[in-house]
């Protein structure tokens, strides 16, 4: 028998329910790769005894017949979700040592479906930034290396980096990931998993530490495609304590699945055809029409004609919308508070978040609060609020032609650590692909499509209607039968 | 639209973030670029288009006007860098 940490949720899950193995075996043997991978970073905080405590509930209940869907089933909490008890901090010193008196939404689902959590993953700092290198604990590591003997530390990805580093070494099967603007599709594209942005509004935001609330979105990242269905199923759901939460059944999703595509119709995006297209990445998105064609699709064009305008209009309302948010952070109810002698309350203000936040977070409420300020507000902000209207009906329009949008996840594979860190706006790049299905709200997914010649993981992106989560799965699940991409990390770590 | 120092200082006040002049310097080039660069969304034609203002369509849901929560003081007061007597602690703001 493979290793417990090689094997997927719906293996661990199914492999527990029947007994080839216990719970606590699961968990402890997640819990030794979790303690013995420091060098990547990954984890704010381990907590392998919330679980192992899952783990011996779930061994009880299954001598009691009483199993639930996640039952034996450890994973990583991103550290934007509140969980009592547990230090939250969104990779922010400002937030260093905030231990909530409450639970996300999210993770309490997951833990009410026989979940155990292994500990916070790191991420960027309020899970702004594409690599992992805004978060105030360090940079995670990449658990991939190129294959030409460049023992460069590259990306993990971000703003989820930590859970994509994690799952992609096998410190856990899956974990909760946030998108805002490809948060969770690029890091795993980065690191050769899967993972999906359900449509806005399929999960609570409640107890997720806000970034930008008109975009925020929780969702899975794992090994496969069914794992990814499987722990969506536990996530989602109506929340009357988030005003945006979908009052929507959850749908079957893994019992859904297929990869029959036959009188399905696969659009792809003219415009994402760009001039310098990378050679490895227009290869792979080759590679994944004439799979889908072979899973029985029809491949149509379609036009996306505001595709351009994403990422200005992204790096517009997304600041604004954090500047509003994080104007919470005042060094009076939580977290930091930096109080210069003498100083009155306006100056604790200024110096607490002078201190606390981190230089990507200060740009962002920079130019957020600019955008929003007297005179500027209607030629920034309207201005890219009525674009975001005019790329929704972009979609809306592409969707009458097809059932699903195949794309690349990201412009290229993974960078080194470092490479982009001087220059914001090629950072912010790297979200181009990402970004619209954002902006529209959409459910979209990356799962792996191959290898760059670097032999590094290419992601490739799926974007369905909204609410047909299982149209982006099923397109995902035939690529994935057809890319048979079983490449993965050496261990060095 | 450009920004100057100026600019840049009046916009990290009312943010309410500290800044030494030569980290306000460093952001001026930095923030000119990025709003150089968001600017060209205005090549786009929006005549009679809506700003967007829910993402999915969705109304505001209504409660009961009932009280949900609550009674959760030390709970609430529990992270605060500093609380008194049941009360979270600012410096002095009335002479």
């Amino acid at each position: 028998m493979s290793a417990l940490t090689d094997l997927t949720v719906a293996e661990i899950r199914d492999g527990f329910r029947a007994g080839e193995f216990s719970a606590r075996e699961v968990a402890e043997a997640f819990n030794a790769n979790v303690s013995a991978a420091k060098a990547l970073n990954a984890f704010i905080v381990e907590t392998p005894e919330h679980a192992l405590a899952a783990a011996d509930q779930a061994d009880k209940d299954r001598a009691a017949g009483s199993l639930k869907p996640l039952s034996g089933v450890p994973i990583g909490m991103k550290d934007l979700f509140c969980t009592t008890g547990v230090q939250t901090t969104a990779a922010s010193q400002i937030l260093e040592g905030f231990t909530p008196p409450y639970e996300s939404t999210v993770s309490q689902k997951l833990w009410d479906a026989g979940a155990g959590m292994l500990g916070k993953l790191n991420l960027d700092q309020f899970a702004m930034g594409s690599s992992n290198e805004t978060s105030y604990f360090g940079n995670v590591i990449s658990p991939w290396r190129r294959g030409d003997g460049d023992n460069a530390a590259l990306a993990p990805g971000g703003s989820s980096g930590g859970s994509s580093a994690a799952i992609a070494a096998r410190l856990c099967p899956a974990a909760t990931g946030t998108d805002t603007g490809g948060s969770i599709r690029q890091p795993a594209a980065f690191t050769g998993i899967t993972g999906i942005k359900p449509t806005y509004g399929r999960c609570s935001r409640w107890g997720i530490i806000a970034f930008a609330s008109s975009l925020d979105q929780a969702g899975p990242m794992a090994h496969s495609v069914r794992d990814c269905a499987i722990m969506l199923e536990a996530m989602a759901g109506f929340d009357p304590k988030d005003s945006t939460s979908l009052d929507l059944p959850v749908p079957l999703w893994e019992a859904g699945l297929s990869s029959d595509l036959r009188g399905k119709k696969v659009g792809i995006p003219k415009e994402y055809r760009v001039e310098g297209l990378d050679a490895d990445v227009a290869r792979v998105w080759d590679d994944g029409i004439a799979w889908l064609k072979d899973a029985g699709a029809e491949i149509v064009e379609v036009s996306l004609p505001h595709s351009k305008y994403a990422l200005p209009a992204y790096y517009i309302i997304a600041p604004a919308e954090a500047s509003s948010n994080l104007a919470r952070y005042d060094g009076v109810r939580y977290g930091l508070r930096d109080l210069p002698d003498g100083a009155n309350l306006q100056d604790m203000y200024a110096a607490t978040r002078a201190a606390g936040f981190g230089p990507e977070v200060k740009r962002r409420i920079i130019i957020g609060t600019y955008v929003l300020s007297a005179g500027f507000y209607d030629a920034y902000y309207t201005q890219a609020q009525k674009v975001r209207t005019l790329m929704a009906q972009d979609f809306a329009k592409a969707f009458e032609g097809c059932d699903v949008i195949l794309a690349p996840t990201t412009p290229s594979a993974a960078f080194a650590l470092g490479e982009n860190v001087d220059d914001p706006l090629k950072m912010y790049l790297n979200d181009v692909f990402a970004v619209p299905a954002s902006l529209a709200g959409l459910p979209a997914m990356s799962v792996p499509g191959g290898l760059s010649k670097d032999g590094l993981p290419l992601g490739l992106q799926i974007i369905g209607p909204a609410f047909d989560e299982q149209a982006v799965l099923n397109a995902g699940l035939a690529i994935e039968e057809r890319a048979g991409f079983k490449a993965r990390p050496d261990k060095w770590w | 639209m450009s920004v100057d120092l100026t600019t840049v200082k009046k916009i990290a006040s009312l943010a309410r973030l500290a800044m030494s002049d030569d980290d306000a310097q460093a952001l001026v080039p930095e923030l000119n670029g990025i709003l150089h660069w968001v600017e060209q969304l205005g090549e786009v034609d929006v005549t009679g288009v809506e700003p967007m203002t829910a993402v999915i369509p969705n109304t505001l849901r209504l409660r009961d006007d009932i009280v949900t929560d609550g009674d959760v003081r030390d709970k609430v007061l529990a992270n605060a860098p500093q609380a008194e007597h049941g009360f979270f602690t600012v410096p002095k703001v009335i002479e």
